[in-house]
Formats: C-alpha cells, structure tokens, sequence
C-alpha cells in the first residue's frame, strides 16, 4: 500500500471567497503578519500494490476528471509513504 | 410533448420544474438520477437544488450519474436541455457548457427576486422572448459565480451565447454579469435563477419565467 496525495487549490487567478473569510477571521482573532490565505482540498488515496507511472497516470486522469474541474482549480499529485504492508498486525 | 424532470439526491426544485412544464401545457416525465433511459421525453431540465450535498464541487458527482450518460449523448444529438441553478453547475461540469460556477464573491446566500435581460432569444428555451425583454424571476444560490477564462467570455459574447444577463446589481459576482449561456447549437442552456419558480401569478413575482418553458414546446414543434 501507498498513499498518493492530490492537493487541489483555486488557480490564481480565481477568487477564492473561503481564503478571503478565513483570512478575515485570522486579523480578528490577531494573528497578525498573514498576506493571504487561500483555501483548497486535499484527498489521500491509499493505494492497493505497487505505485507504477502506469498508476500515477491513471491517477492523474482522476484528479483531472473529479477530483479537481482544472476550469478553476490546479491540482498536484505526489506519492507521499511507501506504508509497510507486510509486518503490520504481528 | 413531454419533458423529463431529473431528480438527484439533493434536488430540490423538481416538483416546481415539473409543475412549470405542466402550466406550459407538457406532459412532465420524472427521472431518477439512477436512470439508464431516458424514457421517450423529448426535451430534459437538470432542476435546482443541492445535488449529492453539493459535496467535492456544486454538480461534480451528479456528473458522473448515470442518467447523465444519456443526458449528454442526447444533448449531444441537440435534445434541449435547461439546467436551472445546481442544473446549471451540472452542465458545466458535464463540458455541456463552458466556465465554472464559484461561491458567491461576497460569500452570502442571496435570495431574491432579480430582474435579468434576455439577450438571446432564439434558443431552444428563450425563444418566447424577444431580445432584451428585462424579466424579474427568483434567484437563490450561494454558488452562483459565473467564471471562465477571457478567451471563453469574449467567444461566448462573440456568439452571441450570453442567454442572459443580470440588471441592477450583480447578485453574486459572475463575470461580465452573466446569469446564463448556451451552447453553440442553441440546444443547451443553463441558467442560475429559476424561472421555474415564476410561472404563476399566485406565488412569485409574476409569470415572467413561463416562456422558458413554453419557447421548449415551440422548438420541439418547429423541429
């Protein structure tokens, strides 16, 4: 098992009206020194055998078709830790 | 004539979008997200509402339903289809329609009654209307931001395919005051304020959305 990492945020040019209200509530609550915040998602697939480029390239093509609408977002795939499958539950 | 109302988890304004079809003087024909035909209906609306819970993004999951396969390969083979406000996010999704739909710049759900400007009138579902008829019909949506690159909004402006346009104040941020488009063909519209909910003088702000829902049995006797 490995996980893959798809983060998806708003392209910049975008407006982002949830960066904007969280970065909003950060000067209330004093947290001063933040120029800006943009809010986006992050999905973590755990991967069943071995992570192939033939993998990484399907899993491409889901980020691309679902998981982000590449007309507003950008999205980047990384595999982020091999997960020892064999031991585990000894 | 009949008219296919889908339904998802989550929508909302079926029974009013098949009520609007029926005042229009059509049959209304109930499809379920989980359909794999589209039971002879000769014309489709993609209702409001919250399909899926609106989760990953507004239409993202109701994309992939199954009924949608048959909604787009018959959009597709120029079958109208109106999605109204979710309807409309579902058909971007789809690639029916170019753009994307984003939270509302101020971030506020709006409801209200909103007066828009018909710009095309020659779509399958406008045709009742005559170029710049400035109707008031609801709208209510907290996602309803119409956005697409330049390029795409000087093509759409270009083709004559804004449907319509906000007047007054611009409830929710849309580029170029869009509150709908069409494609190429003309076959496809989306819209985010519901005309469905204007096609009676009892409830509503007046009759002002009907003709969307007759100006489809026009096309359909025309074609």
């Amino acid at each position: 098992m490995a996980r893959v990492v798809v983060d998806v945020m708003p392209k910049p040019e975008i407006l982002d009206p949830q960066g904007k209200a969280v970065h909003g509530a950060l000067d209330r609550l004093g947290f001063g020194g933040v120029a800006d915040v943009r809010q986006g998602k992050r999905f973590e697939l755990e991967v069943e055998g071995e992570i192939t480029e033939e993998r990484l390239a399907e899993i491409r093509t889901l980020a691309e078709t679902l998981l982000s609408n590449p007309v507003i977002e950008d999205f980047a795939v990384r595999v982020e830790e091999p997960v020892a499958d064999e031991g585990l539950g000894a | 004539m009949k008219v296919g109302v889908v339904t998802f988890p989550g929508s909302l304004d079926d029974v009013d979008a098949q009520r609007a079809v029926r005042l229009a003087g059509a049959e209304p024909v109930a499809l379920w997200h989980g359909d794999h035909a589209l039971k002879s209906v000769d014309a489709v609306i993609l209702p409001g509402g919250f399909s899926y819970g609106d989760y990953l993004r507004c239409g993202a999951i109701a994309r992939f339903a199954p009924v949608m396969r048959e909604v787009v390969d018959a959009a597709n083979g120029g079958m109208p289809v109106l999605g109204i406000c979710n309807g409309f996010q579902i058909l971007c999704e789809s690639h029916l329609l170019p753009g994307a739909l984003i939270r509302n710049d101020h971030r506020k759900f709006v409801c209200r009654d909103q007066r828009l400007r018909i710009d095309n009138a020659a779509t399958a579902w406008t045709n009742g209307y005559e170029a710049g008829d400035e109707i008031v019909i609801p709208l209510k949506n907290g996602e309803g931001g119409f956005v697409a690159d330049e390029l795409t909004l000087d093509l759409l402006e270009g083709e004559g395919r804004v449907v319509a346009r906000y007047l007054e104040d611009n409830p929710n941020g849309s580029m170029r005051d869009i509150a709908g488009i069409t494609n190429e063909r003309g076959n496809v519209v989306g819209l985010m304020p519901h005309p469905e909910h204007a096609v009676e003088d009892l409830c509503g702000p007046g009759t002002d959305g009907l003709p969307f829902f007759t100006s489809v049995l026009n096309a359909l006797v025309a074609g």
